[in-house]
Parts: structure tokens; sequence; C-alpha cells
């Protein structure tokens, strides 16, 4: 019992050693999620404002000139652009220069006043995502400011809970702790037993009488330690930065996280018992990170893909960490209330812990 | 200590064969290794020395035959005979981004020693191997010679009764080369078994016993001195002027087996039955008009290795 503490121990305190002298990588640990989440957190924004527009005002009439105001005004767009004609509009657009053109017919007060034909036109480049959401708005916006409020009224009063600001950030950067540990511990693990095999020491460590589940788990602690730090700094940039609530408890969160780190580096050593090559190692981790990033819930709806998506997505342990997160920190979940997908978590780590062990021989056929 | 282990024999193996696809890498060979002895494998490049370790480490399963390592039967003994066993690998497989203590810290761990029988170890290990200068430097930086005594540092830290060596000189000086050889006496008079591959004759002078072994065969077996007494051939030594014309000539007669070229000596291995080999050797250089004096001289271990490996003229 104590040679199998001295032999894990042993293991985790020469992969620290590895681990603080390899720069690069060390600095990954750190690196990696604030550049991500920098990066997600400021870049990605599906709540679209001040796109660069351009217009064609044929009727210059204080009318027209009030709606490109009011249009400025709502902050989707910044009108960088005069177009004299059509055709001159439709150019900007081709060039790029804008991706939203207003046109304003010569008739422009008649048409609004009279009500049955559009009183304008918009024209917009949807060959980059959420750009026909900020025109459907836009298009909202001379009816809003011209007709009295009761004729407009929604049939549904819209309510929106958890985020109702509907920033991005907000539904991204809890999303993004699962992303970013799923990048670099799946990675660190995954390339572990592999640069043994390449550096040669696997030979020395598999004529010694260390067993296979003491080395396997002897490599994740270390790491297990480093995931909950990652975990830290993304909590902590999100909230200081993105204006993140935390609606649940911290230790909810942390146990969810514990478990999906686990997960991803049992995962991690499986792909290492796997491959012959660090970089076969990282080829395959890819291959699994790029589903995880699609189909987990982070960039789209769940429920919105089709069903054998969804099927996969249900075999990706990040999936089942976004559900986690999101709960605890923006819906105020608890723990307990999510359990099973704690417990899927759970039998991820399990299953791929066992299958690495039985996968591994101390042996070099 | 049960009455197997107290055997004398350490290794034993019988009909031991390991094929990869259609190669067949050591070909049914037998072993027996005596106890507290340095047991030498002799044999160039590709000859299945390194196979044939791997099997005895447990490292490799044979495709056939069966082994003994210090009363385990392998594969299934692999594991106790772990701790018992002390196994060099044939590159350097400690790891270079940890200093020589570090690496030997871990591996004392490994082997479950605690923390103050660890201590000792170390300390005792830094001493023995002359590595307290270089304790606190990444094993990478070290130098051929220091990297090989902390490679023998690591095998025998836990104090094995059996030390398996892969070519552990090949990267090393003439200097380190007999420190190192002077070291594995020590630890065989403490009563460990040593078994060591080379492919230096001197070093294979050097062993206890040897095995010869020859593209994955077993071709000669014994005591160094025994073999070269024993061996199936004739040696003859010949000085002349015109040693490369003399070597052309004598290899065309079918009676000499190999000859070789030591500056103004020819060192030629003679068919045994041959009668008076120097005086049938000066006969036809004679007539060859090349002047030349030849005598019997004494088989050296690599006159053995070639009468064992089939005289392939070289």
């Amino acid at each position: 019992m104590i040679e199998t503490l001295l032999r894990i121990g042993g293991v985790a305190q020469k992969e620290v050693r590895q681990l603080v002298r390899d720069r690069p990588t060390f600095g990954m640990i750190v690196g990696i999620p604030l550049l991500q989440i920098l990066l997600f957190g400021y870049a990605i924004n599906l709540d679209v404002r001040h796109l660069h527009a351009g217009y064609l005002d044929l009727a210059n009439t204080t009318d027209s000139r009030q709606v490109l105001q009011a249009a400025e005004a709502s902050q989707l767009v910044d009108f960088t652009r005069r177009a004299a004609d059509r055709a001159q509009l439709e150019a900007m657009i081709r060039r790029g220069e804008i991706t939203i053109g207003l046109v304003l017919p010569a008739d422009f007060t008649a048409r609004l006043r009279n009500g049955t034909r559009p009183a304008g036109q918009i024209l917009i480049d949807n060959s980059g995502p959420s750009i026909d959401n900020v025109a459907r708005q836009l298009a909202e916006l001379p009816l809003a400011f011209r007709q009295p409020a009761a004729q407009k009224t929604s049939r549904f009063a819209l309510r929106v809970l958890y985020n109702p600001e509907r920033y991005t950030a907000v539904q991204i950067v809890p999303a993004l702790i699962g992303v970013i540990l799923n990048l670099t511990l799946v990675l660190f693990t995954a390339i572990a037993i592999v640069r043994e095999r390449e550096r040669g020491n696997l030979e020395l460590l598999i004529a010694t009488p260390i067993r296979t589940a003491e080395l396997m788990i002897g490599k994740i602690m270390p790491y297990i330690v480093i995931g909950l730090l990652q975990t830290s700094i993304i909590l902590a940039v999100g909230v200081l930065l993105f204006d993140v609530p935390i609606a649940g408890d911290l230790i909810d969160l942390y146990l969810a996280a514990l478990v999906f780190i686990g997960a991803s580096l049992a995962l991690g050593l499986l792909i290492s018992t796997l491959a012959q090559t660090q970089f076969q190692a990282m080829q395959v981790s890819v291959f699994i990170y790029l589903p995880s990033i699609l189909l987990s819930g982070f960039m789209f709806p769940f429920e919105g893909m089709p069903r054998f998506a969804q099927a996969i997505a249900e075999w990706l342990p990040l999936t089942h960490f976004i559900r986690l997160v999101r709960g605890i920190l923006l819906r105020g979940a608890t723990l307990g209330e999510m359990q099973h997908e704690a417990w899927i978590l759970a039998a991820f780590f399990l299953a791929f812990m066992v299958l690495a062990v039985l996968r591994f021989h101390k042996r070099l056929d | 200590m049960n009455a197997r282990t107290l055997s004398a024999t350490a290794i034993s193996a019988r009909g031991l064969t390991r094929r990869f696809g259609d190669l067949v890498a050591v070909d049914r060979l037998d072993l027996d290794i005596e106890r507290g002895r340095i047991y030498g494998f002799l044999g160039p490049n590709g000859s299945g020395k390194s196979t044939t370790i791997r099997m005895l480490c447990g490292l490799l399963v044979p495709s056939a035959g069966e082994i003994e390592v210090l009363g385990h039967a392998l594969p299934a003994g692999s594991e106790p005979l772990r701790r018992r066993l002390g196994y060099m690998t044939q590159s350097f497989s400690l790891y270079r981004d940890l200093s020589v203590r570090e690496n030997l810290d871990f591996i004392g761990m490994i082997y479950g020693l605690r923390k103050a029988a660890r201590a000792e170890a170390v300390r005792r290990a830094l001493h023995e191997f002359e590595l307290e200068d270089q304790r606190r430097q990444r094993a990478g930086t070290l130098s051929g010679g220091q990297k090989q005594r902390l490679a023998l540092a690591v095998a025998t830290l836990h104090r094995p009764e059996l030390l398996i060596l892969d070519e552990p000189t090949s990267a090393v000086d003439p200097q380190s080369r007999r420190d190192f050889w002077d070291t594995l006496f020590e630890l065989a008079a403490g009563g460990a078994t040593v078994l060591v591959s080379t492919h230096f004759m001197d070093e294979a002078e050097r062993c206890h016993r040897l095995a010869i072994l020859d593209r994955g065969r077993l071709v000669a077996e014994g005591r160094p001195a025994d073999l070269k007494r024993d061996i199936p051939a004739r040696v003859v030594e010949i000085e002349t002027a015109e040693p490369e014309r003399a070597r052309q000539r004598l290899l065309g007669e079918p009676w000499i087996a190999s000859i070789a070229q030591m500056g103004n000596l020819l060192h030629a291995l003679v068919a045994r039955q041959q009668a008076a080999p120097a005086a049938a050797i000066e006969a036809v250089l004679r007539a060859a008009q090349i002047p030349a004096a030849a005598e019997d001289a004494p088989a050296n271990l690599e006159d053995v290795f070639v009468a064992a490996t089939g005289f392939r003229k070289r």
C-alpha cells in the first residue's frame, strides 16, 4: 500500500518537475486560457452592432433624414458611405465596404403614409453569419418610429430569463471553461505516454515493478490541479471582464469541473495508449476536439441539431459539462438537480481509465 | 527465499525462439547462466542479443521455448522478477530534463524505497559511481561516460540479484570502459549475477563465460580461455613486406578460412585438418614470389568468433 503511494507520488512528482522545466508547455497552461477567453469573450458576439452601412436617399426629405438618424441611433449600423444611385450602392456591398445598404425611394414619404407598399428597401450582404438578424431589427425601425404604438403590439410578451441583456459573453464564457479544459487537458495526457516511448524512457519504466494503474494515476494527478487552476483563471476573467454571474454554488461548480477534468485526462491517456507518436496523439486529439466544439452546444443550440448529431454529442464529455456549467453559473442550479450529467461524466472517467489501463501493456511487443 | 531461488542457476532457457513476422530474430536458444558470474553475449548487430535480453527481462514474449529467471517462469512471473532485476537499456533511457539526483530519487520511489532508505541509497549511488559533482546537473547534459554511470547507478539502486546490461559501453571512451568493468566485477563479487551483451572482443574476454550469437543462433558457448583453446581452426601469423598482395593470393586458397591484416602482419585462420599450416602458407607465397615468414600463433577471441560464425571470408 505504501509502495503504491510512493510509486504514484514518484510519477506525479516527476511529471511536475518535467512540466515546470518545459517552458512552452508550462506557458500553455496559463496562456491558452487567457488568450482564448479574451478572444472568445471579446470577439464572438452574436448580438451584432455597428455594422458598416451605406444609404441611397432619393427622397431627401425630413422624414427620410429622420429614418436615417433613427437607424444610426439604434447602434445597429454606422453609415459610412452615401451612394448617388442604386448601382453604386450595390457595388459598395460587392466590394465589402458595407454590409448593409438602405434605399429610400423618391416617394418615401408618400409610401410611409400610404402603408400598402414597403416604404424603403434594405440590401444585405448575408455571406457572413448573423447579419440578416440585424436587417430584420432594422426593418422594424421606420414603423416603430412613425406609427402609433397600439398598432404594433406583439402577440406575446417576451421575458428573457438568465442573461436578460443578451450578452453573448455571458453564454460563451461559462462554456469556455469546458472548451479550454477539453483542449489543453486531453492534449497533455495524450502525449504523456507516447512521449516516454519516443524519448526511450518507457523501456526502463516497464522493466520496474510499477503497476499500470499506478503509472496512469500518477500521470494525471498534476493535471487535475492544473485543470482546477485553469478553471479559476477563466472564471475570474469571466466575472471581472465580462460580468458573468455566479448564480449557483462555487463548490458545485468545482465538483462538476473535477469530474470533467478527470474524464478529459482519462480520455487523453486512452489516446496515448493508442497512438505510436506524439504527432498521431495530437491528430487524434484534434479529431475529438472539433466535434466537441461544434456539437456540444457551445456554438449552436443542441436542440437545433439533427438527431444523429445529438446522439454523437451525448458521447462527448464536453456536452455534459457545458450543460452543468451553464446550469450552475447562469441558472443557479445545484449539482444535485443536475446530478445525472455529473454521473455521466464520472462514468466517462471510469470507462476511459479502465480502457487505458487495459490497453497499456508492460511489454515491447 | 525458497529453495528454488537458492539454486545455482540464475537464468535458464530452453528452445528460446522469437519471430518478427518472417524474420527469426532468436532461433532455438538454450542457455544456462550461473549465479554470481559475469556472463557475456557476444555478437554483431542483428545477432539477436537485444531480443534475447528483452525476453529474459520479460519485456518480449517468446514465440516458443521456456525461460526461468531467478526461479520465475516467464512471461508469467515477470512482475515478481522485476523487483529482483536491474536492467540497463541499450540507448539512454533516463529523463534528460531531470537532474542526476532527481532521476535516482524517482527510481528509488518506483522501487518503493521509503524516504530514509531512499536518501541513503541515492547518497551511496552518487558516491559509488562518482556522480556527486553532477548531482544537480540535468541528465541530458552529461558526457557519455557519466550517462552510462548514471544508468548503472539506477539499475543497481535497489540492489538487484540479477543485472542485465544491453551493450552498456557502446558510447563510452576506453578509460570509462575499464572503470565500468571494474564496477561489474565488484558487483559480481558481491553476489550479483551479471548478464552483459557486447560487440567488443576485449570486453567479451573479461567475462567468466560467453555465448557467441550469430543471426539468432547460439554458435559457441564456454569460458573464453576454453573457447580459444578448443577453436576448430589453426591460427597463423604472417610477416611480409607486401601484405596486400599476400592477402589477395592467400584468399584464393580454399583451406584458408579468413585472413585479416594488422599493419605488416597478416592474421590467418586455417582449417584444422590442414597439416603444418605455417609451412603450407610459406610455400604458397614463395611460389608467388612474395617474401614472407609464417608461424603458428595462439587464437584470440576474434578468431573464435570468426570460426564460430561459419568462416565467412572478409
